[in-house]
């Protein structure tokens, strides 16, 4: 499904937040088609820094990198005025934790409105019928009410929804998904999921999956990139996970649970000092 | 600045050079000069002799109302929050109840019924300082009480004083000090108020506030009178405020929130 | 909900008790005779004991509080010794002058404090956050009275910028009736926009010494909720959308601390009437500092009293509205 044009392209992207001594994100390289990309980690390992570096919101951090272009935006020389117009326009992120991730004294649906607003001049109440479409998209019932509800007054599940439709509804070209489904069950995940997944055959858009869980992505995604402490230990087709060949792969491999699989002791990960030492500029 | 405040009010007749109360009525109101570095006020009295011997009085203000005020705040607020139940609902509306003036009306008050004095002024203003330092102790006791080494110390059969003294009091107090230091600042702008009022230091006692009010009738042609007065006690309170500011982002973070 | 307001009555009932307690505590220790206040220095022993039981000073101290107590509920409190008038029509008629300033002041002081802490937070420990924050302190560590002189030194006896003492110039005293006791609304209503200039040249100095003063407590405030809004992952979410800084800081971080700066700046305003008492003199500002101190001075017990009694009512009365407010306000609280 790669296809040749390239929508994001990453070399060497390293990021350092301030006071601490060893770098979040470190020679990240990696390239995303309008295809969907997962990149899996235990928790810490920098995966949403990755998501926070490509949309130049860490203040503060030192980032460098060879190469960070979107389509035509090289994200690296990028003004603060040119990043405006691509952060929420062409390039969106769902943020993770939706109980934390709303503003609590807005109607959900003034901020999903907001994000359309912010990049196109309509009225109110075009604003408002394009929201409540594209919440009806991601499935929430009784769109029309959940608008003037506050997010206290919506579940978890809910509110992971409207996370995601108030960053498809602008139609960006790539989507970052920051653990886009941890908040919700099982069921309704499927249903999330399944979105995602008709905009990028659809619509042809970018996908990057933010997650911790290796079935998902081996599930849901074409590629994986597989990070610990900051730097990609290895990169392979989803389908090809059970053939993966670094130690560390292997390890969160064997220590997924499964159903009806053997009923031994789950493996712990054995961790090794040399996974971390650096891995150098990769071409 | 606020060790040079110290070293001024010890060394202050050294420093000082003229009386502060030698009156000179021929070279009264002089402008600063060499002879008189901040001028001479109405008497002809020099005005740095007098700041630096005002120094003493602000100094002993501060002493005393800190040394009154942290104990008392203390002892109310652990024994409240160690206690709990109707001895910290009692103990906590009386202090509300002196929380609900601001703290110079309440001074005035007490100066008004006691007659205006310094001794007087110092009273009245411990009398309505200990209340925030009192919240804040309980405050900080609370958070204390259930941990595991007062538990722990209770299990040994210590007795509620023993275990306030040797384990909650020491742990209140890095904010008690923080709160303390700024403290001091209110507690000079106060007593210059109540100087300035006429109800605190009499004349011809050199204190910065009445230096200030007797200043004002000569303010218009002698701006010295009373700029440098207040200078001074900017000078402290801002030094007090800057103290305790730094001590605050120093020592405790998390207390930004708490008044 | 119902519980927890009729838990707050009693508070507000009892906190109100303690401050009558108080008032009349600190009435009782004065080393003034109050007998001897009213009938002078050798008034015959007869007409010393008549008064004496008048003011019922010769029944217990619990019977002479309920008496107290009676004579407030009926709003009784006293005439004052120095204007010969009932204390409360005093009150009301110099509060006006005082409202008016403080009102001013706090607005000023509000979006000044307001303004420095918000740019403190989004400078945090670069040098707009220093330099706001030596700014502010030294507001809070100048004695207002003296701020108040240099002020008038400054810009109306050098400069000519501003009136100086008085509500107005002495030229227009008397021009405009009294409706509501606010100068600038009188004036406004009579049409005497000659006096409202006045009265706006005049108020503009103290105001904004007063408002520069209580500007450090509300910028500290400000800074530190906004310093814990900026921190929350919505603020993020507000960036990705594509708001700007501004928009984000402005539109998502502060309107979530809006309900909390009601509360601060109510508190302030509760500790603006201290420094208004102490400008008021600098100022001759005929308003209820000037009256509250000129009583001191001669030791008008009846008069200082109440107008302490009213500086605690006030407050308690701005905590309850800043409660209030904050939950009509905040939707998690509804
Ligand atoms: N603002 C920050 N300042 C300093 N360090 C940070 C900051 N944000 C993240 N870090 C550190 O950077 C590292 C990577 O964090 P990141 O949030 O990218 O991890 P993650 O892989 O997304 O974890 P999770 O699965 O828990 O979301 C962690 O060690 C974290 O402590
Ligand atoms: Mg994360």
């Amino acid at each position: 499904m790669t296809s040749t044009s390239p929508i994001l392209q990453v070399e060497n992207l390293s990021v350092r937040y301030p006071g601490s001594a060893v770098p979040a994100v470190r020679n990240l390289s990696f390239t995303v088609g309008r295809e969907r990309l997962g990149i899996v980690g235990e928790s810490g390992s920098g995966k949403s820094t990755v998501g926070r570096a490509i949309l130049r919101l860490l203040h503060g951090a030192a980032l460098t990198a060879d190469r960070l272009q979107f389509e035509d935006v090289d994200l690296l020389a990028a003004t603060e005025r040119q990043m405006l117009s691509v952060r929420g326009r062409r390039i969106t992120m769902i943020l993770q934790d939706p109980k934390f991730s709303l503003n609590p004294i807005q109607r959900v649906g003034a901020q999903v409105a907001e994000a359309f607003r912010t990049h196109f001049a309509c009225s109110k109440a075009e604003a408002r019928a394009k929201s409540i479409a594209m919440l009806e998209a991601v499935q929430i019932r009784d769109a029309d009410r959940v608008y003037d509800l506050y997010p206290h007054e919506v579940s978890g599940g809910m509110g992971q929804r409207v996370m995601i439709a108030m960053m498809l509804l602008t139609n960006p070209d790539l989507v970052i998904a920051d653990e886009p489904t941890s908040a919700l069950d099982v069921t309704v995940r499927l249903n999330v999921l399944t979105i995602l997944d008709d905009l990028v055959r659809d619509k042809g858009i970018g996908l990057l999956i933010i997650s911790h869980d290796l079935n998902l992505v081996r599930n849901f995604c074409d590629r994986v990139l597989i990070m610990y402490a900051g730097q990609v230990v290895e990169e392979l087709a989803a389908r090809d996970l059970d053939r993966a060949t670094h130690p560390y792969t292997r390890g969160l491999i064997a220590a997924q649970p499964r159903i009806g699989g053997s009923r031994q002791p789950l493996a712990v990960l054995d961790r090794q000092d040399a996974w971390e030492t650096d891995r150098g500029a990769q071409p | 600045m606020l060790a040079a405040l110290i070293v001024i009010a010890a060394f202050a007749p050294l420093i000082a050079t003229h009386d502060p109360y030698l009156q000179n009525l021929g070279d009264a109101l002089a402008r600063p000069s060499g002879a008189h570095v901040f001028g001479t006020d109405e008497l002809g009295r020099d005005i740095f002799s007098r700041l630096v011997h005002g120094a003493r009085i602000t100094l002993t203000i501060i002493f005393l109302v800190t040394i009154v005020v942290g104990p008392i705040g203390l002892f109310v607020g652990t024994v409240a929050g160690y206690h709990g139940g109707w001895l910290d609902t009692i103990l906590m509306r009386v202090t509300d109840i002196f929380l609900s003036f601001p703290s110079l009306i309440l001074s005035l008050a007490f100066v008004a019924a006691l007659g205006p004095s310094l001794n007087n002024a110092i009273i009245a203003i411990a009398l309505t300082a200990w209340p925030p330092i009192a919240r804040l102790a309980r405050a900080e006791t609370l958070t204390f009480r259930s941990a595991d080494y007062i538990a722990a110390a209770r299990l040994q059969g210590a007795s509620s004083w023993r275990i306030i003294w040797r384990s909650i009091v020491p742990m209140c107090m890095p904010s008690l000090l923080i709160r303390l230091t700024l403290n001091m600042a209110t507690v000079i702008l106060t007593a210059a108020g109540l100087g300035f009022l006429g109800l605190g230091a009499q004349p011809p006692l050199p204190e910065w506030g009445a230096m200030i009010a007797t200043g004002r009738r000569y303010m218009i042609d002698s701006w010295w009178l009373v700029t440098f007065p207040g200078l001074a006690i900017l000078c402290v309170s801002l030094g007090f405020n800057l103290l305790g500011d730094g001590l605050r982002d120093a020592l405790d973070p998390k207390q930004m929130n708490k008044r | 909900m119902r519980r927890a307001v009729f838990g707050q009555a009693t508070g507000i009932i009892v906190t109100l008790l303690g401050l009558l307690i108080l008032t009349f505590v600190i009435g009782r220790i004065m080393p003034v005779d109050p007998v001897r206040a009213i009938v002078g220095e050798d008034a015959p022993r007869e007409v010393y004991d008549r008064v004496f039981r008048q003011l019922g000073l010769d029944r217990p101290v619990w019977e002479q509080f309920l008496l107290y107590l009676r004579d407030v509920l009926r709003f009784d409190f006293g005439t004052s010794i120095r204007t010969g008038q009932p204390v409360l029509e005093d009150i009301k008629r110099v509060l006006p002058a005082t409202i008016e300033l403080a009102t001013f002041a706090i607005i000023i002081g509000a979006s000044l404090g307001i303004a420095m802490g918000v740019t403190a937070a989004v400078n945090k420990d670069r040098w707009p956050d220093h330099v706001i924050r030596i700014v502010s302190l030294m507001g809070h560590s100048m004695p207002i009275f003296w701020t108040g002189m240099i002020g008038l030194l400054i810009f109306y006896a050098a400069l000519g910028w501003v009136g100086g003492s008085g509500r107005m110039s002495q030229f227009y005293i008397g021009m405009v009736p009294e409706t509501t006791g606010f100068l600038l609304i009188d004036s406004a209503i009579a049409g005497e926009w000659d006096v409202f200039k006045s009265a706006l040249r005049h108020l503009i100095l103290p105001a904004s010494l007063l408002g520069y003063s209580s500007a450090a407590y509300i910028t500290r405030m400000t800074r530190s909720f906004m310093l814990d809004q900026l921190g929350q992952e919505y603020v993020t979410t507000a960036r990705v959308k594509g708001l700007s800084s501004r928009q984000t800081v402005w539109r998502h971080a502060f309107a979530n601390i809006r309900v909390q700066l009601v509360t601060i700046v109510a508190l302030a305003y509760g500790s603006l009437l201290e420094g208004a008492v102490l400008i008021e003199t600098v100022f001759a500002w005929p308003g209820f500092g000037q009256y509250l101190t000129s009583n001191l001075l001669i030791g008008d017990m009846n008069a200082v009293m109440t107008c302490v009694l009213v500086v605690g009512v006030i407050f308690i009365g701005l905590n309850i509205l800043s409660d209030l407010l904050y939950r009509v306000f905040d939707p998690r609280t509804r």
